[in-house]
């Protein structure tokens, strides 16, 4: 071969990576770096990723840097002519590094000592520690990793098989988080660094080893799931298969990967690139990298660990949350609901509202009370609700649901799970709204009417679920336009406190400030009586409240868009009528309103 | 279009105390039809209904069932509204996605108008985590913001007003609603991680638990910004807290998020803070409930006209027996001096008596508006005086105040 004396190392490679030819030079420089499993039939990596690029690339081979310049030969082989780069680029880096130190003196004074660096570690746990965000912990462990060891930092995250979650950090383009699916053996040192512990091995990669997809900012924006056939894609490759001189990051030096160790576990690891520094930390640097990496690795963990728990929580509590209270049948609904603790969202009071039950055309509001608080409360109402639901076609007859329910619970064997209820089923009756009213062991609803009443229904029965035989009474009631049935619990007559400390609220105080209330909306009663009763017990402690209010609207809408106006309008008896009769009754008919004392705007309105 | 904005309002007012939804809800939009746009007709004509209740209330114009039922129409006015920002949201985020703009990461654009939605969002997040881009917020990408109330307070239209405003702006807005405990504000606040808080409070009783929300929320990383009338008319309570900001409404509100992140204030700013002493708030919060006890003795005693406030109630539509009446105006008493006391405790914890004056004047024009003796207010703050002896502070904020209402005219007549 006319180039086998050549003193540049010289090879022919083929598509694969596989070396067909090499003069002595490269001979000797591959022998000398075969390092276990890499045959020096085999080219370096990044010479074979250039494989389909143009132009030179560069690239270590022995630790020593070389600039490879190709000339394509047949057959899909490109014979490399090596020109070793290492004095310049070692110059280059020094060069650099001096640089860098000159601003980063200029910025933090000096170089840190032992004491700057206590401070840093410092600020980082008071940066770190406050949050359970996931987001903002792998935020912050990329912008303290700039801040303190350099230049770009990213955080590698593994989700769930070849899934990470990776989040950079570059002082002038902020912070940038995209999930990828990616082997993470690509990257030399990754894989390593995110199974093993002990933490604190650093692996110093190649830059020119990097893959395309752990570089920030690709010329392409290539999105994994999102493709974006625009003008910025200029090459429709995969971003591992580009040549290393497209995505090489301009004036990386070195590269160090680390492991964040977690609670037991590697939670993911960190990478870091650095301009002009050289592959080594300094004794100052080493001793922060392991502290900080404990610290980033135990509060993503955390966090991770939190984010868990909340969805769990999240998807388990959707079933014991109180549901949204739709206009039915045309009757308007309200409810609220305040649990005893000031951190929970479930307690023992529970209300549920059935659009159908029975085989007419009623449907059901229940407000119930299980003895105890907290999460197991709420999970027996869990059971309570499902139960009701599938008792729900009984639901003509409120006896019969609540002896089957009895006896559901008294079979369970425990009598200190019982339950209060308040069973109400309602029909709407052309602008009269009808109920039945049952109570099990509750406090007996109320009824405002227009004209400033407040009356008590005689709904009186046992409780459920402590003894064999139930008795309850079922009360006709009609509501006239504008009139409620407030359901409550006995969280809000049981509020204790008061100007004087320690005075239940009360059912007669309750009732009083009824009084006032003729004619409001439900969600305005409800949360009036809600209010009197949070307030009552002034930050106190007090029990789980709930509140129904069920009200026939006063007026129907004229021409309503908003509403249900579409069908039904002339409704016969018995059907739901879900649309109203827009019969545009002016509000001044119902006497609800009270008659201002002095002439106010409000009296000049009506 | 100045005098267009009034007519409407007016327009309003009549349909909302009337208790007529559909009216009210077509005034609205009307407007936003006309042309008036969606942050005009928010602030300026759905705002200006609301704290007209609170001044005819004050002034005896209305009834609390007639405020009560007001607040409940302009809910549901605003609830409508929200309804068209969210349509109007949802409308652009399917051009969006009809591939316009090309991003990193499409973040949702979904509407979060209540509470139950914010939290049906944060699980969906969470879940969705590891899916989301570099951008954030809502229509506009603006960000996210949580919005809340103080831990026991239940006035929540504003915080609704400036939730709306904010999603009108292209915010994603978390709204949690009335009397948010701080665990819950808290949890949140981990879980959605916003770009800032909003924390609303009407009443100065509330500065302590608002002390407690603040902190909370920075200490979880998040600025504050704090707003409503509790913190003061220049906000000085909000500043004395620790909040990052203070906006005066709701439209300086959104223009100060506008402006970029908030400043923060430095974890250091706190430590400049004049010590808050809190030996005088601890001992008036502890025996607060023997303070009331001890007055209402007092004025019992010495003053037995008190039993009948010869108040004019503009609720008188249901004649109660005479006794029932007295339990009643007994217990109405009461509850002022328990006020007082909390608005007491209030100017001992920020050290600022002014707080007490100014509770004070509003309570003796609302005693004038309804015929109350005006000596019962001064028998209150003498009272309570003669059982703070040794507490300097707490003697020095009820002379200011007992001065306050010798002061001829306490405050301009509401509406006028």
């Amino acid at each position: 071969m006319m180039w086998e004396d050549s003193p540049y190392p010289m090879l022919t490679i083929d598509a694969t990576g596989v070396v067909a030819q090499a003069n002595e030079a490269a001979r000797l420089l591959l022998a000398g770096t075969a390092d276990g499993d890499r045959s020096p039939r085999t080219a370096p990596g990044w010479l074979t990723r250039a494989h389909d690029g143009h132009g030179a690339v560069e690239g270590e081979i022995g630790g020593r840097t070389f600039q490879a310049h190709p000339v394509h030969s047949g057959g899909g082989r490109i014979v490399w002519w090596l020109v070793d780069v290492t004095e310049q680029r070692v110059e280059a880096a020094a060069r650099q590094a001096e640089h860098e130190r000159a601003v980063s003196a200029t910025e933090t004074g000096t170089r840190r000592g032992e004491r700057e660096w206590a401070a840093c570690m410092v600020e980082a746990a008071n940066e770190l520690l406050p949050s359970l965000n996931l987001d903002r912990c792998l935020d912050s462990v990329a912008r303290l990793a700039v801040r303190y060891l350099a230049d770009v930092a990213l955080v590698v995250l593994p989700v769930s098989g070849r899934k990470q979650l990776l989040t950079w950090y570059e002082p002038d383009r902020g912070v940038l988080r995209e999930s990828v699916s990616v082997d993470p053996r690509t990257m030399p040192g990754l894989a390593e660094a995110l199974q093993s512990l002990p933490p604190a091995s650093v692996h110093w990669i190649d830059p020119a080893e990097l893959p395309a997809w752990l570089l920030p900012h690709r010329p392409d924006e290539h999105q994994p799931d999102e493709h974006q056939p625009d003008e910025h894609q200029p090459d429709e490759r995969r971003p591992d298969e580009r040549r290393p001189d497209e995505h090489r990051p301009d004036g990386v030096t070195s590269v160090a990967v680390t492991t964040l160790p977690g609670h037991g576990l590697p939670v993911g690891a960190l990478v870091l690139l650095r301009h002009g520094r050289p592959a080594a930390f300094e004794a100052g640097e080493q001793v922060f990298l392991r502290l900080f990496t404990a610290l980033a690795g135990s509060a993503i963990s955390a966090a991770r660990l939190y984010t868990e728990q909340v969805t769990i929580t999240e998807v388990l509590m959707a079933e014991l949350l109180p549901p949204p209270t739709p206009r039915l049948q045309g009757v308007e609904l309200a409810a609220l609901y305040r649990p005893a603790g000031p951190a929970e969202r479930v307690g023992g009071d529970f209300y549920d509202v059935h659009a159908v039950a029975g085989t007419g055309g009623e449907s059901l509001v229940v407000l119930g009370d299980v003895a105890g608080k907290g999460l197991e409360a709420a999970v027996l109402t869990g059971r309570i609700r499902n139960t009701l639901r599938a008792l729900l076609p009984l639901a003509d007859d409120h006896r019969c649901v609540l002896e089957r329910l009895n006896s559901v619970l008294v079979n369970d064997g425990d009598p200190t799970r019982y339950v209060t209820l308040v069973l109400v089923s309602f029909e709407r009756h052309g602008r009269r709204v009808s109920l039945r009213v049952t109570s099990a062991g509750h406090p007996p609803p109320l009824i405002i009417r227009n004209d400033g009443r407040v009356e008590t229904v005689p709904a009186e029965g046992t409780l459920i679920g402590a003894i064999e035989e139930v008795s309850s009474v079922t009360t006709p009631v009609v509501l006239e336009p504008g009139e409620t049935c407030l359901l409550y619990s006995d969280g809000i007559i049981e509020a204790r406190g008061g100007p004087l400390g320690q005075e239940f609220f009360g059912e007669e105080r309750l009732c009083e400030q009824l009084l006032m209330c003729a004619g409001m909306p439900p969600e305005a009663l409800a949360e009036r009586v809600q209010m009197l009763a949070s307030q009552w017990v002034r930050g106190g402690e007090h029990d789980d409240m709930a509140v129904v209010a069920i009200t026939a609207p006063r007026d129907s809408p004229p021409n309503g868009p908003a509403q249900d106006t579409s069908a039904q309008g002339a409704s016969s008896q018995g059907t739901p009528a879900h649309g109203v009769p827009a019969q545009g009754v002016p509000a001044q008919g119902t006497p609800t309103q009270g008659t201002p004392a002095q002439g106010t705007p409000t009296g000049g309105t009506r | 279009m100045r005098h267009d904005i009034e007519e409407r309002a007016e327009a309003l007012w009549a349909a909302a105390t009337a208790g007529d939804e559909y009216a009210a809800t077509g005034v609205a939009m009307a407007a936003l039809d006309a042309g008036v746009p969606m942050e005009t007709l928010l602030l300026d004509i759905v705002a200006a209904v609301q704290s007209r209740v609170g001044q005819e209330w004050a002034a005896n114009r209305i009834t609390v069932a007639q405020e009560h039922t007001t607040t409940a129409v302009n809910e549901r006015v605003l609830t409508a509204l929200a309804d068209r920002t969210t349509e109007r949201i949802a409308g652009q985020s399917a051009d969006r996605t009809a591939g316009h703009t090309p991003g990193r990461g499409v973040e949702r654009a979904g509407a979060r108008a209540n509470g139950r939605d914010a939290e049906r969002g944060a699980e969906r997040d969470a879940e969705r985590g590891a899916e989301r881009g570099a951008e954030r917020g809502g229509a506009a990408g603006l960000g996210r913001v949580a919005v809340a109330c103080i831990d026991g307070e239940w006035h929540a239209f504003p915080a609704r007003l400036l939730t709306e405003v904010l999603r009108a702006r292209g915010w994603d807005v978390d709204y949690l609603g009335s009397q948010v405990s701080t665990p819950q504000l808290v949890a949140h606040l981990h879980r959605t991680n916003p770009d800032a808080v909003a924390l609303s409070s009407s009443l100065a009783v509330r500065l302590p638990a608002a002390h407690t929300a603040i902190t909370a929320s920075r200490a979880a990383g998040m600025p504050v910004l704090a707003g409503g009338p509790a913190f003061g008319v220049d906000g000085r309570y909000a500043r004395l807290l620790g909040a990052d900001a203070w906006a005066p409404d709701a439209r300086a509100a959104a223009d100060l998020l506008a402006a970029g992140p908030l400043p923060r204030r430095s974890a250091h700013a706190q430590d400049d803070l004049p010590s808050l002493d809190g030996r005088e708030y601890r001992h008036v919060t502890r025996s607060a409930a023997d303070l009331v006890r001890a007055v209402l003795d007092d004025l019992t005693q010495r003053l037995p006209e008190t039993a009948s406030r010869n108040e004019r109630q503009t609720e008188q539509r249901a004649p109660q027996p005479a006794e029932q009446r007295d339990g009643r105006w007994f217990e109405q008493t009461a509850e002022e001096v328990a006020h007082t006391v909390d608005f007491l405790r209030a100017a001992l914890y920020v050290e600022d008596p002014e707080i007490l004056s100014s509770f004070v004047r509003w309570m003796a024009d609302t005693h004038e508006a309804r015929g109350v003796p005006p000596h019962l207010l001064r028998s209150i703050l003498g009272s309570l005086a003669a059982r703070l002896a040794g507490f300097p502070h707490a003697l020095d904020a009820l002379s200011r105040a007992e001065a306050a209402l010798r002061l001829p005219h306490h405050t301009e007549p509401p509406g006028a």
